[in-house]
Order: structure tokens, then C-alpha cells, then sequence
């Protein structure tokens, strides 16, 4: 019967695939590992884009701020680029984390579009964004004073994303890190 | 009234379809002929209700009737008419209803085409895809009803389509694939059917190849529409993104690729049946499994449909009745025994079973990759996203090890041959393409490209192999137009689709070696050149369309001095929904695209963010998949297809003897 029990491996093959489809469903791949939420950011020790100099994530944190993952490479990127201008302009922090990107590009990008970034951490392997849970560019992340993760929105942060997600959570960041 | 008529005709053909796959196969074991003859009237029936409820839905859209839930969320009166006319399956439950029609529309081609079919196994044949209909009704009805009502509370204008899909490729894109998708259908069908009556034999190859390729065919034009859209709409000039959606229509084309040769072997020589089998359900199961994957949820991807986990869950449960019911069916009935048959290991058959590994493991290493994300998180390892880097370093030295056996295959003998023949055959051919392959990169300004000269040696092995071949053929007649002439449509078929896999490697490796992109800031007056063509920014203006208001970038390209094109890229806004759209503008060739691009306004001066390219031989990926449509489509025409039809009209003719067959 050794023939015939071999033709039955496609059978078990499918079934151990369908087995991870049911489990597929009930899990949301757009959800941020919940474990990172309310988690400190990460520590890192990468370049910055602008001089090369070493940047940890000590010497990001301490105010509020956003995170933004970005690349030249990401479309989308550039069409969020010029709110983020606007954030920035009104005082909101935002550091960048150039994600899977080339520098000289990254540079070329900030010198024609303008630079909003306080300042940008190279994450060329990805390694911070693996540890971040990044899903591709852009991504943007909400900091508190304390280096706690509140918010991660995936996609491009534009007015109508501001006013309804992320400024209410910005405004109560704000607010606690204004009390002792 | 006319949507609760469509909802009402798509009610009656699940009734008919339940009808279709029980009484024929019922008729089928007790051998009633009475209720297998049923079958084909039947299969007409689910067409006719099937139209109708189509035409409902379509009539709903052009007629801006808001109080129909899709036609609200997915068209807008502004829309141009052909717009309204694709949005019908520009969403979820409308595309949903369009597969339904294309099944309907291949059984129903299947009943009237197939005069020559025993009954017994058109009834199964029937059944079968009668089966899969009842299934994706159902899941119409109960999960996606396209024709769900917004009363009270219908808006007074819709909220627009998706300006993504306001496009003519998007007009024909769903429907060739889902030609191709359903078709495949038709194969697991035939190969049910043959399981259930438990004779595999070269003549159900036969009758299950012409419908194979002709699938086969359908999906291979709606990948390439697929692939250009992208690259004229998606506004960044890459045309294959290994994203899960390209990948859940790519891996059935991949099965597919391998079933069609795997038939050949199977209808020539009676080998490798429990094989082609398999991959007959593998590849309609890979169409389920992609189906699955787009409508669910499970993974993320730029063009994935609005989801819903219990949309999810009931693809889930059909696609394991489906797969593992067929399965079950192959285990407990393929002929586990070896073939009798036998073939020395030089001949053509080793040949095409190399085919079929290489497709497979192309195949499984794509779902593979597909997949990974949701395994490791299914697993709990965290979440991965798994990009072109993986798809690239494993798909392309699986393509570049096909190519030396693809051309020794049209040339080699059935059964046995040998190495000494084939180095006759082709030694001087491999010595002619070596050169110009090392030789021809010379000509392009720049660095010598390695790749380059490795996809021209490999194209123009590929075919000179072919020209050889049809010399060989052709030597021995009176005249070669005479010897041209003899030459099957099944064999052009072969010819024709090779040679455009050919193409389709120059275009895919000269377009990724030699494109040049420059992303810069323009303001009018400004010029930039690369590849020797000047493009000059003339100036910006405003233009008004029926449904958007754009910002339009006058460019005019020179060469040597001279205006080679004008090009206007569009920055659209689209009023309803107040998305904005970028609009390439192209000059295509046959050896060079050019492609401007607008990204976002830089300051308050009238500058942008321009993007430029020069993509060569970039229409040659696509010219090389209509061609390889064309062969599919080709090899239909074959005589020994018809012959065949004729002669069962001329026994349908002396009297039913089709039910004596049963």
C-alpha cells in the first residue's frame, strides 16, 4: 500500500497550509505587535544622515516627537513630504528614520524638498525598523518626553490624519509632559 | 425594481447551478442517460441568469442609481460612461459577480463546444464546474450581495471610483484575468471528472489541453495588462512588484505554464497522467488560494479589496471542499502504479519534466514567499514583510536554468535521442549567439553589462533553437513555403510563445540594466538629459477634466537638436473624493520609453518634483506576453481538435449514439 499512501501527501501538505490560513484570518497584519505599544522606542546606535556621527536613542528622546520612516524610494513618501514641512514649521519634532535607503539620494531628496527632520537616523539594513515592526514607507510613530511609543500610524500622515488620530494624542502627550 | 430583478436571477442560477452539479452526476453513477443529458441545458440556464443579473447591476451603474450600496460607493455621476461601465467590478461584490458570469460562460462554452465528449464525462465535466459555481453564488449571495439596497438614506451623488481604476487597462484588465483564473476551472473539472470515472488516459488529456492553453492564454494578457497598467498609473514607472495581489495571479500562470507542457507529454505519450492531474487541481486551487488572499485580508497589499474575515473564512471552507475534497478524490483514485511506459533519459520527455520542476519549484517558491509573512506570524515570530529582494535572488536563476533545456526541447525526439544529435544540431547555433552576445552590449554607451549579454545569449538561443527547428522540418519538402504550410497551428503556437518568452527576458533584464531615472527639481525653463534626450520644462498650466482638475507639466524632449515628442504629465485632483492622482506621461517605442512624471510642488516659485525616465526595451516584456498569449491561443486552432469535432457530429448525425457511449 506504499504507492497509494504517497499519493496522499498533497492532501496532508494542504491541509497543514489550510491550517495556517484559518489562523491567518483572525489576525490583523496591518495591527502593530501590541507589544510596542506603551513600550519604550527601541535602542539603536546608528549615523545620523548629516554629518555621520553617531545617534542613540538617548539622544532623540526627551520631548515629545514623531518618528517618521521614510526613503527616496517610497512615492509616497514624497507626496506626505510637504505636510510634514508644515509640522514641523507649526514646532512639531520629527526626526526621520531613512529606511532601506541610499544617503547620497536621501541627502540629494532633503536638499530639493526641504528638510523637516530635526535630524535622521540611517537605518539602511532595517534593523530598527525590524525591531519597530516597520511594514514599508512611510510610517510615522508618536514619541512621549519618556521615549514611550504611543501611536503608530502606517501610511501618509496628511491634515485629515493630524486633526482626527494623531494631534489628539499629540495635545495629551503635550499636556503630561508639562506636568512635574 | 431592476437590482431585486438581478438579485432575483441570481438567485434562480444557484438554483440551477445546485441542480447542475447533483442531477447529471447522479445520472452519471445510476447511468441515466435522461439525467445526464440534462447537463448542457442546464449549464445554458445558469448563463442566461447569470447575464441577466449582470446586466442588472450594469444597468444600476449607468444609470447613477445611488440607492444601490456598491453603485454609491463606487461610481459618481460626473464618471464618464465607460467608467460607470468598469466600475461595476471595481469593487468587491461587482468583481464577484463578474467571475460568476465568466464561469457561467465557460461552462456553458464547455457544454456547447465539446459534441465530441462522451456524455458521461460532459455530465461530470458539468457537474464539476456546476459545483464550483454553486460555490462562489453562494458566497456572492450570502457574504458580498452586489445588489444590497441603501434605502432609506440613498445618498444624492456616490462617492467615486477609485482614480486608480478610472483607466482603460482597469476597463480589461479583470475581466482577461478572470478568463484566465476561471478557465483554469475547466482543467480541474476535466480532471475530476476523469478521477471520478477513474480513466486517465491520453484522450482526456486531448479534450482538457485546447481549454488549458486557451485559459492559460487569458491569464497570461491579464498579467501583462496588469504589469503595464501599473507602470503608466501607479505613476513611478516599475511595472512587477512581487506584491501578494501580482503574486496570487502569477502563481496560477506558473502551475498553469507547467500543466500545459505536462498535457503535451501526457497526450503524446500517455506519461506523467497522475502528474498532470495534480497540477490541474494545483492550478485551480492556486486561483481559490488567490482569491482567498485578495478578498480576506490575511495579508496587506496595495490593491487588496475592502475585507471582511467572514468573506475570509467562507473562500476558506469552499477552497478546503474544494482542494482537499479534489485531493482526497486524487489519492483514492490516481494510478499509484508506474506507468508502463518508458523513455531513456535523453529524450524529449526528461526534457518537459524539467519544465515541470522548474515551474513548480517557481511556483512554491512564490507562495512560499507570499505566505511567509502570515506563517511566521501564524506562528507567533513576529511580523515580516517579504519584498522583491527575496523574489528576485530566487525566481530569476530558476528562469536562467529553464532556458538551455527550453531550447534543446522543441528539437529533441520522443522516447530517446541523444546528446551527439543535439550538439549537431545546435553547436554552431550556440557558437553564433555566444558571440553576439558578447559582442552586442558593446554598442550601449557605458560600462560592458554582464546580464545583459547572459538574457541575449539566452533569448537568442532560444530562438535559433526554434529557427533550426522549423529548418529541420521544412528541408525535406518541395518548396519551404510548402514545408511552411504543413506545419501545424499547434506547433506556430509552440514557435510563437517561446519566441515571446524570449522577448520577454531581453525586455525584463535591458529595461532593469539600462534604466535611467533622475528625480529632480524643475521649475519651467529648466532642462535635464539623460540618455541623450533633452527635457526641456516649458511651463504648467491648469486643464479641466470631467471628473478631476489638473495641473498639467509641458515638457518637450529633443535629441540631437531636434523635437522628438511633447509630453504633458498631469497632476489630477479628483473632485468627489478629493484624492490626488499622478498621471505619467509616456512616448513609447519599440526601443525606448521615455517617462516624465510629476511629483509634488517645490516652494512658491512653480517649481516640482520631476521624475524622469528612460526605459529601454521596456514594450518587449510586453510584446513578449502577447505573443506568448498568441501561441496559447494558436494551438487551439490545431486540426486534429476539430477533426475530431467533425467526427462526432457525423456520429451525432447517424443517430444519438452519444447516449449508447455513456
Amino acid at each position: 500500500m506504499a504507492p497509494r499512501l504517497k499519493l496522499f501527501l498533497p492532501l496532508f501538505i494542504f491541509v497543514v497550509l489550510a491550517g495556517f490560513l484559518y489562523r491567518g484570518l483572525s489576525l490583523d497584519p496591518m495591527a502593530l505587535p501590541s507589544a510596542l505599544i506603551d513600550k519604550p522606542l527601541p535602542a539603536f546606535t546608528l549615523t545620523a544622515l548629516a554629518d555621520g556621527r553617531e545617534l542613540s536613542r538617548e539622544d532623540v528622546i526627551g520631548e515629545p516627537a514623531l518618528f517618521n520612516v521614510w526613503a527616496t524610494w517610497c512615492i509616497s513618501c514624497r507626496a506626505e513630504h510637504p505636510y510634514l514641512q508644515q509640522l514641523a514649521d507649526r514646532g512639531v519634532p520629527i526626526y526621520g528614520i531613512n529606511y532601506k535607503d541610499e544617503d547620497e539620494a536621501a541627502r540629494r531628496w532633503l536638499r530639493e524638498l526641504g528638510d523637516p527632520y530635526r535630524a535622521n537616523i540611517v537605518d539602511r539594513e532595517g534593523t530598527l525598523g525590524v525591531d519597530l515592526g516597520v511594514y514599508g514607507a512611510p510610517e510615522t510613530y508618536l514619541v512621549d518626553a519618556a521615549g514611550v511609543i504611543r501611536y503608530r500610524h502606517v501610511g501618509v500622515v496628511d491634515d485629515r490624519v493630524w486633526r482626527d488620530t494623531l494631534e489628539p494624542i499629540w495635545r495629551e502627550v503635550q499636556a503630561m509632559g508639562e506636568q512635574p | 425594481m431592476i437590482p431585486e430583478l438581478g438579485h432575483f436571477a441570481l438567485i434562480l442560477a444557484l438554483c440551477l447551478s445546485v441542480l447542475l452539479c447533483t442531477v447529471p452526476l447522479w445520472g452519471s453513477w445510476r447511468r441515466n442517460v435522461t439525467a445526464m443529458a440534462l447537463a448542457p441545458n442546464l449549464a445554458i440556464g445558469v448563463l442566461v441568469f447569470t447575464s441577466l443579473s449582470f446586466a442588472c447591476l450594469t444597468w444600476a451603474f449607468l444609470q447613477d442609481d445611488f440607492s444601490v450600496e456598491v453603485v454609491a460607493n463606487n461610481s459618481n455621476s460626473l464618471l464618464p460612461w465607460y467608467y460607470k461601465f468598469s466600475a461595476v467590478w471595481g469593487n468587491h461584490e461587482g468583481s464577484l459577480l463578474l467571475w460568476v458570469w465568466i464561469l457561467a460562460l465557460w461552462t456553458f462554452a464547455v457544454a456547447v463546444f465539446s459534441p465530441q465528449l462522451p456524455l458521461v464525462m460532459l455530465s461530470r465535466v458539468l457537474a464539476v464546474m456546476g459545483f464550483v459555481g454553486v460555490g462562489f453564488l453562494a458566497f456572492s449571495l450570502l457574504t458580498s450581495n452586489p445588489f444590497a439596497r441603501l434605502l432609506p438614506g440613498t445618498p444624492a451623488d456616490g462617492q467615486d471610483l477609485n482614480p486608480l481604476l478610472q483607466d482603460f487597462g482597469l476597463i480589461i484588465h479583470p475581466p482577461l484575468l478572470y478568463m484566465g483564473y476561471v478557465g483554469f476551472s475547466v482543467a480541474f473539472a476535466f480532471a475530476i471528472a476523469a478521477l471520478l470515472g477513474g480513466r486517465l488516459d491520453a484522450a482526456w488529456a486531448r479534450w482538457s489541453r485546447p481549454w488549458t492553453n486557451v485559459a492559460w492564454a487569458f491569464l497570461t494578457l491579464g498579467i501583462m495588462l496588469g504589469s503595464w497598467w501599473a507602470y503608466y498609473e501607479l505613476g513611478w514607472g516599475g511595472w512587477w512588484f512581487w506584491d501578494p495581489v501580482e503574486n496570487a495571479s502569477f502563481m496560477p500562470w506558473l502551475a498553469g505554464t507547467a500543466l500545459v507542457h505536462s498535457l503535451a507529454a501526457t497526450e503524446k505519450r500517455g506519461l506523467f497522467k497522475s502528474w498532470t492531474v495534480l497540477l490541474a487541481i494545483f492550478a485551480f486551487s492556486l486561483s481559490l488560494l488567490g482569491t482567498f488572499l485578495v478578498r480576506s485580508g490575511v495579508l496587506t497589499s496595495v490593491h487588496a479589496f475592502a475585507t471582511d474575515p467572514a468573506r475570509g473564512m467562507f473562500i476558506l471552507v469552499f477552497l478546503g471542499i474544494v482542494t482537499g475534497g479534489s485531493l482526497v478524490l486524487y489519492a483514492l483514485r490516481a494510478p499509484a502504479v508506474a506507468s508502463r511506459v518508458s523513455f531513456a533519459w535523453i529524450s524529449r520527455e526528461s526534457l518537459l519534466l524539467v519544465n515541470n520542476v522548474v515551474f513548480l519549484v517557481a511556483t512554491l517558491t512564490v507562495l512560499f514567499g507570499t505566505l511567509f509573512p502570515l506563517l511566521m506570524d501564524a506562528l507567533g515570530q513576529g511580523k515580516y514583510s517579504v519584498g522583491p529582494p527575496y523574489f528576485n535572488a530566487v525566481f530569476i536563476p530558476l528562469m536562467a536554468l529553464l532556458v538551455p533545456f527550453m531550447t534543446v526541447g522543441p528539437l529533441s525526439r520522443w522516447k530517446r535521442d541523444s546528446t551527439r544529435r543535439w550538439k549537431a544540431e545546435l553547436l554552431v547555433p550556440a557558437l553564433v549567439t555566444l558571440g553576439c552576445a558578447l559582442t552586442l552590449p558593446l554598442f550601449h554607451e557605458g560600462d560592458y553589462n554582464l546580464w545583459v549579454a547572459l538574457a541575449v545569449l539566452f533569448a537568442g538561443w532560444l530562438v535559433v533553437g526554434l529557427l533550426r527547428d522549423i529548418a529541420n522540418r521544412v528541408r525535406h519538402s518541395a518548396s519551404i513555403g510548402a514545408g511552411l504550410a504543413r506545419l501545424t497551428p499547434s506547433y506556430w503556437g509552440m514557435v510563437v510563445a517561446h519566441v515571446g518568452f524570449a522577448a520577454t527576458i531581453i525586455g525584463v533584464v535591458l529595461t532593469s540594466q539600462y534604466n535611467i531615472e533622475h528625480d529632480l527639481k524643475m521649475s519651467p525653463g529648466d532642462s535635464d538629459t539623460l540618455a541623450g534626450y533633452e527635457f526641456r520644462f516649458i511651463d504648467v498650466r491648469t486643464v479641466q477634466g470631467p471628473n478631476f482638475v489638473a495641473d498639467e507639466a509641458r515638457f518637450v524632449v529633443y535629441r540631437d537638436g531636434r523635437e522628438v515628442v511633447r509630453l504633458a504629465p498631469q497632476k489630477r485632483r479628483y473632485l468627489a473624493s478629493g484624492s490626488v492622482m499622478t498621471e505619467a506621461s509616456i512616448d513609447a517605442g519599440i526601443f525606448r520609453d521615455l517617462f516624465v512624471a510629476m511629483g509634488e510642488p517645490v516652494g512658491t516659485a512653480g517649481a516640482w518634483a520631476i521624475r524622469l525616465h528612460y526605459k529601454p526595451f521596456v514594450r518587449w516584456m510586453w510584446a513578449g506576453a502577447l505573443l506568448m498569449a498568441v501561441g496559447g491561443f494558436l494551438t487551439v486552432a490545431d486540426k486534429r481538435y476539430r477533426r475530431q469535432r467533425s467526427a462526432a457530429r457525423d456520429i451525432l448525425r447517424q443517430g444519438g449514439v452519444r447516449g449508447a457511449q455513456a
